[in-house]
């Protein structure tokens, strides 16, 4: 196929190709030949073939498509927008979150609440921070704006819960203190999901 | 002697309703699995071993729903159609032997019930009487969908009847009888001797006819979800849809049976495999063979399975018969 062809734009039926108008049987003596000339070129048994292959591949070669889900889950890309998190200092433990309330600003549901003051020692301190999940479009403003990555996107998608409320504490979505080693570097938005490379297919221009 | 003969009779009638009523439980799981396996999924898994106690939990989820009738409904007629259709399932079988003779506790026992002389006609009779359970329960539920269903085992009957009787006319020419029995015996020279081999066209008519007559997947036109929400058993629910179950179930082994037996050797030793484990194996696969279909061919429209049967396969049946009939003569 050419370039030219592609550049084309005046798109039309011209190209469509009308499958089976001419070869479509018109007397009795043809739909009768046809007849037998499908049951005798064995198209049935071609059929019983595929999905024997496929019963003997997802049974002896490990093709099998399901997922049991609670069980083992698919890897999700870093690029995934689910319920936030409020990342820790690793050397500390302490809330990364400086009080700025550049997200509280940005967030256009109106959804992040947070309660500040001037400690003694003249920082700010972060005394509450809350996001309305009923509210929350996850539209990543607040991961995109905070200046010291405190407040990122996490991972975490199952949020089935008695009251939306849950997640949405200071306490739900800031790492603790003794998983603090399992906390991991947000990689930005931009990120390929580590099984990247795995993923990669032809497109179908080149097949 | 008269007293012992009527007790055997019943405990064999027992054995066989239980056997096959267990069997047919069984069976849906290993639809269940053979497709899901064919569809690359992994099928029940989650209740018990390898998601064999999924038969107690759906039987247990059968036997607690409620037992609902429509408002419109032909009361006696819509309870008494799934208890047609499972009890003709289980009367079929009383005619067919299932396996060779065989001693138990020095006492001979013959795995049939009545050994009759028209054991094939029996069979296919009231196999087929079996098909006024559809028939009524879709006529009486007082619902479309239920009725187009109905309509459609009317033509279902019409259509593979003949060719199943006629395909079967010819084997019998050769062996002489209608019996069973006869019928085995007269392939039990081995491999070579068996009936497919003298009469293949025969074999593939009958088992054609058998896919029409058990309702199964090139031939599902009565309860089609896609096309007629559940057939003649939209309206039904808990033991009664679980009779129609039952019977379709028992219906599949009847049909695999008479095949085995007819076409493929029967009970009779086969190399160094014993005729009672021959038949089972016989059955298994095609069993097998239905449940394989089912994941890999599409169903056809009823006016094609008319078309099927009367303008193609009836012809055949027809021909095949003459050319027996002139071989034998000749």
């Amino acid at each position: 196929m050419g370039l030219e062809e592609f550049k084309d734009r005046n798109i039309g039926v011209q190209n469509y190709i009308t499958v089976q108008d001419d070869n479509y049987p018109k007397t009795n003596g043809e739909v009768f030949k046809q007849i037998v000339k499908r049951s005798l070129k064995g198209e049935l048994f071609t059929g019983l073939k595929i999905t024997f292959n496929m019963m003997r591949e997802a049974l002896f070669k490990g093709k099998m498509h399901t997922v049991q889900y609670p069980a083992e889950k698919l890897s999700i890309g870093p690029r995934y927008r689910a319920v936030h998190k409020l990342l820790a200092l690793l050397e500390s433990g302490e809330n990364r979150c400086i009080g700025c309330g550049l997200c509280e600003k940005i967030c256009i549901s109106n959804c992040i609440k947070m309660d500040t003051k001037i400690d003694e020692n003249s920082r700010k301190e972060v005394l509450e921070y809350t996001i309305n999940m009923g509210r929350c479009i996850f539209c990543g403003y607040c991961a995109e704006v905070c200046p010291e990555l405190a407040i990122v996107h996490g991972g975490r998608y199952e949020n089935a819960s008695e009251q939306r409320a849950h997640f949405a504490l200071k306490e739900d979505l800031l790492t603790p203190l003794d998983k603090l080693h399992l906390q991991k570097e947000y990689e930005g938005f931009g990120a390929v999901s580590p099984d990247a490379d795995e993923k990669i297919q032809k497109t179908p221009l080149q097949y | 002697m008269e007293t012992s003969i009527i007790i055997e009779t019943i405990i064999k009638a027992i054995v066989v309703l239980a056997v096959f009523s267990a069997l047919a439980g069984f069976t849906t799981y290993i639809e269940r699995k053979v497709l899901a396996y064919m569809q690359r999924r992994l099928g029940p898994s989650n209740v018990g071993p390898y998601g064999l106690l999924q038969l107690v939990a759906d039987g247990i989820k059968l036997f607690t729903k409620e037992d609902f009738i429509p408002q419109n409904a032909a009361r006696p007629v819509f309870m008494i159609a799934p208890i047609i259709t499972a009890a003709t399932a289980f009367i079929a079988m009383s005619a067919v032997p299932f396996f060779p003779e065989f001693e138990l506790f020095g006492y001979v026992v013959r795995p049939i019930i009545a050994d009759i002389n028209v054991g094939v006609l029996f069979v296919l009779g009231v196999a087929s009487v079996g098909l006024y359970g559809p028939l009524l329960a879709g006529m009486s539920s007082a619902n479309k969908w239920s009725l187009l269903g109905g309509a459609r085992t009317a033509i279902q009957l019409l259509s593979y009847e003949v060719v199943s009787g006629l395909a079967l006319l010819a084997p019998l020419m050769l062996v002489g009888s209608l019996s069973l029995i006869d019928i085995n015996n007269y392939q039990a020279g081995g491999f070579t001797s068996w009936l497919v081999w003298s009469q293949p066209l025969a074999f593939i008519l009958f088992v054609i006819a058998g896919f029409a007559e058990t309702n199964r997947t090139p031939f599902d036109l009565l309860e089609h979800e896609a096309e007629i929400v559940a057939g003649y058993a939209t309206e039904y629910s808990g033991l009664r849809w679980g009779m129609f179950f039952i019977g379709e179930y028992a219906n599949l082994f009847t049909v695999c049976f008479l095949v085995s037996l007819i076409f493929l050797g029967g009970f009779n030793d086969l190399w160094f495999i014993p005729g009672g484990l021959a038949i089972v194996l016989k059955v298994m696969f095609l069993i097998f063979f239905f449940l394989w279909t089912r994941a890999s061919w599409p169903h056809i429209r009823p006016d094609q399975l008319m078309w099927l049967c009367w303008k193609i396969l009836m012809p055949l049946a027809v021909i095949n018969i003459l050319i027996t009939g002139f071989v034998m003569m000749f």
